[in-house]
């Protein structure tokens, strides 16, 4: 039909928190190196089904998830080495969560944690992962200080480096932007269009605006389902489904 | 005339009402006095203790020399030697060597209380370790000299009352402090850091020794600290397994005397110098602790510093 791959497929996927079915039932076929949006009003599960592709949700008690989901035609919950499946699919997460440590140490702290002791390596490595998060220019002089100086949208670009270093195939980012200034937001708008072209990008974002700038893809979540997904620009100018449609001129969520 | 009344009585009311009030100020008045002078209480102790030590321990290193007492390796007091290195070392060893055990297992405890344990085995294990807290010294002193001190003796040789002895004891005494106050500080480290480590692919292991612990190391170091404080300044449980013989000891097995056990068994029936000599072993103790509380605030400003 056409050439892009499928990189993610979900088949039946719902997820339990005890009681609460979080996650209804979800069908979707994320492609490779492209952006997909998920949006939806707050609680709508948009972000619990992002953490179900990396298996964040293992962390959680009391959490039960049925249906499958595959990366490269391999089951995640069954086919993966945990570690494994998280160096492919890296996460960035709602708040800016850089480890109390230098700058260096938590680009390289991935790369250590999966083997590379090499300095000349990982010198490399944190120098291509800053550049790529386009955070190199304002840090190089100061990679020994403490992460937690910087502000807060550069902690957040560090965040990216730090998944970059790596070299995941898929991001998966939670709401990236939520805690972040506008210019601050608008410089992670634009390395998610510089990262599209090497890496499968996944956000959630309940800022619509948002999903209409950077992405390919959306799919609209509502109360623990996908309504309706498909191109960014059919989705925003002509919604099949009423709600979405309802959603997106700000009638509620 | 009833305009007049009126206001009289209005003047005797507001007369009263003054009363009133200044008892009500009186009261309080006594009250914060009260407060200020229990406050107070602690800070008078304080002073008047180490102004004693130092007024009754001091003069005596002008008398027999400073070398001489703490350096000195000899302990004679009947016969005018008053050499105190070997309480000062072995007091030292004990110390390091049971912060080194207490610190090792405390630590592991307490990563394994707040990141591993199912609820269920934690209620079991953290209740059993607070209790560790409440018994008295002098019931550690006596298991030790019951099951520890024999069972040395069995397997090492040397009779059992020893300096390895000592150190268990007191390893297994500042457990309790150690291991809830690194606990506290474990469970303080933000889930966010833990999921980012895990996001990366990192095992929980690598995330707890990688992420958890360095980010909780003031709190863990504040713990060990502490435990050390009580460590140096253990009496009881010590007189009883370490054999209390005032030498250099010159190996885990060999019997010592701490600081704290010179003064507890001589202070009965020392007299002039050498009651002098078992003061002046308590400045050298009280100037330990002063470093090592001097170390402890440090720590915590410097970690309050950092948040």
């Amino acid at each position: 039909m056409n050439n892009t791959q499928i990189k993610i497929s979900t088949k039946n996927l719902n997820l339990y928190y005890g009681d609460n079915h979080a996650v209804k039932n979800i069908n979707i076929r994320i492609e490779e190196k492209k952006v997909t949006a998920l949006i939806g009003p707050s609680g709508c599960g948009k972000s619990t089904f992002l953490k179900t592709l990396n298996r964040m949700n293992d962390l959680i008690p009391y959490v039960r998830i049925t249906g499958d989901v595959y990366f490269e035609d391999l089951d995640v919950y069954k086919d993966y080495d945990i570690v494994e499946l998280r160096k492919r699919i890296g996460m960035v997460f709602q708040k800016p969560n850089p480890f109390p440590m230098s700058i260096y140490d938590n680009v390289a702290y991935g790369p250590r944690t999966h083997g590379i002791k090499a300095k000349e390596i990982l010198d490399e490595i944190v120098k291509s992962s800053l550049e790529k998060a386009a955070l190199w220019e304002e840090v190089k002089d100061r990679l020994k200080q403490n992460a937690l100086g910087l502000s807060g949208g550069q902690q957040q670009r560090l965040c990216i480096a730090r998944v970059l270093a790596v070299e995941p195939e898929v991001i998966l980012m939670d709401e990236p932007t939520s805690a972040l200034d506008p210019l601050a937001t608008l410089k992670i708008e634009d390395l998610v269009h510089e990262l599209r072209n090497n890496y499968t990008i996944i956000i959630v974002t309940h800022n619509m605006q948002q999903a209409a700038r950077i992405s390919d893809q959306t799919a609209f979540f509502l109360h623990g389902e996908v309504v309706e997904y498909g191109p960014t620009k059919k989705i925003f100018r002509v919604p099949e489904d009423k709600r979405t449609e309802d959603y997106i001129t700000g009638r509620f969520g | 005339m009833n305009k007049a009344c009126n206001s009289i009585s209005a003047n005797i009311s507001y007369g009263t009402q003054q009363k009133k009030y200044r008892l009500r100020n009186l009261k309080e008045h006594i009250a914060e006095g009260l407060l200020l002078l229990c406050a107070f209480l602690a800070v008078i102790s304080l002073l008047i203790i180490a102004t004693y030590i130092f007024y009754s321990g001091v003069p005596i290193f002008g008398k027999v020399g400073f070398k001489e007492i703490v350096f000195g390796m000899v302990w004679k007091p009947l016969e005018g030697s008053f050499g105190i290195f070997p309480m000062i070392a072995a007091s030292l060893l004990a110390t390091l060597g049971s912060v080194a055990f207490g610190a090792t297992v405390g630590l592991m405890t307490a990563v394994f209380l707040a990141e591993l344990s199912p609820l269920w085995l934690s209620k079991i294990v953290r209740p059993a370790i607070e209790l560790l807290a409440g018994i008295p010294s002098v019931v550690y002193g006596f298991f030790g000299l019951i099951v520890i001190v024999p069972l040395i003796d069995k397997y090492c040789g040397g009779g059992g009352n020893s300096l390895l002895a000592a150190i268990m004891i007191l390893g297994i005494m500042i457990l309790p402090t150690i291991v809830s106050i690194s606990e506290t500080s474990l469970r303080a480290v933000p889930v966010e850091y833990k999921e980012g480590s895990l996001a990366l692919g990192a095992s929980q292991l690598q995330t707890i020794f990688k992420v958890t612990i360095p980010a909780a190391k003031s709190g863990i170091a504040a713990g060990i600290i502490l435990g050390m404080g009580r460590a140096i300044g253990e009496t009881m449980a010590v007189i009883l397994v370490i054999g209390n013989t005032p030498q250099l000891p010159g190996s885990l097995l060999d019997r010592a005397r701490t600081l704290t056990s010179n003064i507890a068994i001589e202070m009965s029936y020392a007299q002039g110098l050498h009651q002098e000599a078992l003061f002046a072993t308590g400045v050298v103790l009280f100037v330990f602790i002063m470093i090592l509380n001097i170390v402890l605030t440090t720590i915590f400003r410097k970690a309050g510093e950092e948040k």
